[in-house]
């Protein structure tokens, strides 16, 4: 009988979770890491004095500050973790609740493109929410463009951020030196930006995993110091300016007699040219999502879904993974020409400072937390961030700091991205029986 | 002739330094199988360190070099180290189980904490230091007055270089812990099955791997008096590349695709452009890796059917 009842107490204390002893101790040793890390880091300022020669100052306020603030913030953490159960588990949701997000989860698509419609219309008069959303926007067109070639075909692309400057340039570029109008740089800069994603895919088709990732991210750096470096053409760190404003259809949308609002005999405001934009880049990311949920349905589609899984089989099938490697590098390359086109014409002012290896980490990020693969889940996920982002702008230099930790703490947090599905589109719905003269013995 | 020794020379001493940093992202890759994209910045804050304790030092009234130079390398390697631990513990091991991008990104969004954590601790100038090691020989004096030059400096970079490089080969190749580093690396499953400690054995791998980057920086700091917040990026993918150039997962790989990227930033300044250096070494690394998609020393990937 002793044997039995025995182990119930130790149950229930492990049930219970680690004593108050434990979660001291763990806190008491993370304040004693932080005292480290940051003892000569937090605890010394150095600065340039008046001769030259640096001099340093103690703040061992802020230190003392620091190691407490992780102190308790340990404390916290841990009992968080107790009251909520060990990560990883799933929690039990009860069936109707269940049902219930099933249904939202259905309409949240379409609710959120008629909202997207219409707001410019609820927000006409709120200059800051307008440029906010075709900010937000201008993100959910490079996250689907991304999509295709790191979600799909499973290719690693960490200098997505070259097409974009190939775009941007190759608009102001023309626009600038040839006068020639928005809507026929637009496919132009597409082309130019899916050519250099086909060169880009010629070197790398034999790559896989870490090193496309660092050949990608050296591609990017080699077309951001050549914007830099080459003066003569792009201006060199001052970048482009007087990049001329799109028009609709060749009729501008300025205050003159040939302006759209004379023409509508309509009193002419500027928000029009913005709520235009906000519908162009709309418009824009459409045809990305449209194009990209075709794309999916065809054999080629199905290719790149079939890479991304495995790509050992993938070629035992017979496909061709060159073409198929080539078609989804030129496929996100061109929206990415795209919106960098769209980013000039908004912006009338380009410089290398808007290409850094930043702006690739956050798109990459917008697609993995988006749940690689699910347009939805990047539309949210670059809603999430980019909101996010916009929220600590009166932090200025620590916003970069919590931009960081946000993605470190999403990453631990829902490592495969808000909605975390990538089933491929196609299944087999029913089994069939396969009759025996089919099979050869050894061969089944 | 006198001028391209030089750069020879130039070339050697910094791609010394990339091969330290190198070695960090090649140990990490080798066994966690993921670019470690805050090794860089670990990197940066080496250096940040060493500044900071070489400045304490002094204004103690330190004057002895030799013992300044070895209390600064002690305190900036144990520093640097615990930040590799903390970068591993928070950005790495809750996401062992994890698909193949989560590490990537929470390593990259780490990056960009410690880039922005020392621009706020320490603010965005560059830190310039008076240099510390002067002199040198004069290797050879040319007919038009050109002079090469070896200095002290130049000397004490290859010479820690060389003498780390051969410790860590030794670490590797003769230590338990090196053993259980060789086990982890072919199989993690099975080393953890036949009793080897794996969380500890990565921790002791990024905690290394953050020992030499400390040592990076603060040659770095020796070399060219100078730290600033943004340095780990560039030298990160420099010593990266030079990492996946000599054949990711492989040591000496690491070091002579240090030396490679090193000679060939110095020899493409000094003969063509300054402003193109790094686009030669990235262009380099593309045409390499066309030619041999596993690097110079790297062995073939065996695809898992």
């Amino acid at each position: 009988m002793g044997g039995v009842t025995a182990p119930a107490p130790r149950a229930t204390a492990i049930s219970r979770g680690p004593g108050a002893a434990f979660i001291f101790k763990k806190a008491l040793i993370s304040a004693l890491v932080a005292l480290v890390l940051f003892s000569l880091m937090i605890g010394v300022r150095t600065e340039a004095g008046p001769s030259g020669q640096l001099i340093y100052w103690t703040r061992f306020g802020d230190l003392a500050a620091m190691v407490a603030t992780v102190f308790g913030g340990s404390i916290v953490v841990e009992l968080l973790r107790q009251w909520w159960g060990p990560v990883g588990t799933v929690r039990n949701v009860p069936q109707p609740v269940q049902s219930v997000l099933a249904t939202t989860g259905r309409w949240i698509a379409p609710v959120l493109l008629v909202f997207t419609f219409l707001v410019p219309v609820i927000f006409y008069n709120e200059r800051y929410i307008l440029d906010l959303g075709i900010l937000v926007l201008t993100y959910v067109m490079l996250g689907w463009g991304l999509n295709v070639v790191v979600g799909l075909a499973g290719l690693l692309d960490l200098g997505y951020v070259a097409f974009y400057a190939v775009g941007a340039y190759s608009y102001a570029l023309l626009a600038t030196n040839f006068g020639l109008s928005f809507w026929v740089c637009l496919p132009l800069a597409g082309i130019l930006a899916a050519f250099w994603g086909v060169l880009l895919g010629f070197p790398v088709l034999r790559l896989r995993g870490d090193y496309l990732a660092i050949v990608t991210l050296a591609f990017g750096e080699i077309i951001r110091l050549v914007i830099i470096n080459w003066q003569s053409l792009t201006g060199g760190p001052n970048g482009v300016t007087g990049i001329p404003r799109p028009s609709l259809f060749g009729i501008p949308l300025t205050p003159g007699d040939d302006g759209l609002a004379a023409k509508l005999g309509i009193e002419f405001s500027p928000t029009h040219r913005i709520v235009f934009l906000f519908y162009l880049i709309l418009a824009l990311a459409l045809l990305t999502n449209w194009v990209t949920i075709r794309l999916r349905r065809l054999p080629i589609g199905r290719a790149w879904e079939a890479l991304r899984e495995d790509e050992v089989a993938c070629r035992a099938l017979g496909i061709n993974t060159t073409t198929t490697k080539l078609t989804a590098f030129a496929t996100g390359a061109m929206f990415g020409g795209f919106a960098g086109a769209f980013f000039a014409t908004r912006q009338g002012f380009i410089s290398p400072e808007s290409f850094t290896f930043q702006e690739s980490a956050l798109v990459l990020a917008i697609v993995v937390l988006g749940g690689m693969g699910s347009q939805l889940g990047v539309a949210l996920a670059a809603l999430a961030m980019i909101g996010g982002f916009e929220l600590f702008r009166g932090l200025d230099q620590y916003r970069m700091l919590v931009f960081g930790l946000a993605m470190v703490l999403l990453m631990i947090w829902r490592p495969r991205g808000l909605i975390g599905h990538r089933a491929p589109t196609v299944f087999l719905h029913h089994s069939q029986a396969i009759s025996s003269d089919l099979v050869k013995e050894g061969h089944g | 002739m006198d001028y391209f020794a030089q750069q020879l020379i130039n070339g050697i001493v910094l791609g010394s330094i990339y091969g330290l940093i190198a070695i960090g992202y090649t140990m990490v890759y080798g066994i966690v199988g993921m670019i470690n994209f805050a090794h860089g910045d670990i990197f940066m804050i080496g250096g940040f360190i060493a500044l900071i304790s070489f400045l304490i030092l002094v204004s103690f009234g330190l004057t002895f070099v030799p013992v300044i130079l070895l209390i600064v390398l002690l305190v900036s390697m144990a520093i640097t180290a615990l930040y590799g631990w903390t970068v591993e513990r928070i950005a790495y091991r809750p996401l062992r189980h994890s698909f193949r991008l989560a590490p990537m990104l929470s390593a990259i969004g780490m990056s960009f904490v410690l880039t922005n954590y020392s621009q706020v601790a320490q603010g965005a100038r560059v830190k310039p230091v008076p240099p510390i090691i002067t002199g040198g020989y004069t290797l050879h004096e040319g007919a038009g007055g050109f002079v090469v030059q070896l200095s002290n400096i130049q000397i004490i970079v290859v010479v820690t270089t060389v003498v780390l490089l051969a410790l860590f080969t030794w670490l590797v190749a003769r230590t338990r812990l090196g053993r259980d580093m060789r086990a982890c690396e072919q199989d993690q499953t099975m080393a953890a099955l036949l009793g080897v400690d794996v969380d500890r054995t990565i921790s002791m791998t990024f905690v290394i791997g953050a020992a030499l980057a400390a040592v990076a920086g603060m040659m770095y700091l020796l070399y060219y008096g100078l730290v600033d917040f943004f340095m780990g990026f560039v030298a990160g993918i420099k010593a990266f590349t030079a990492a996946v150039l000599g054949g990711i997962g492989s040591l000496p790989g690491a070091m002579l695709g240090g030396l490679a990227i090193g000679l060939i930033e110095t020899l493409w300044s000094a003969y063509f452009s300054v402003e193109y250096k790094d686009v030669a070494a990235f262009s380099i690394l593309i045409v390499v890796l066309i030619f041999m998609p596993t690097g110079l020393l790297g062995r073939p990937e065996v695809e898992k059917v």
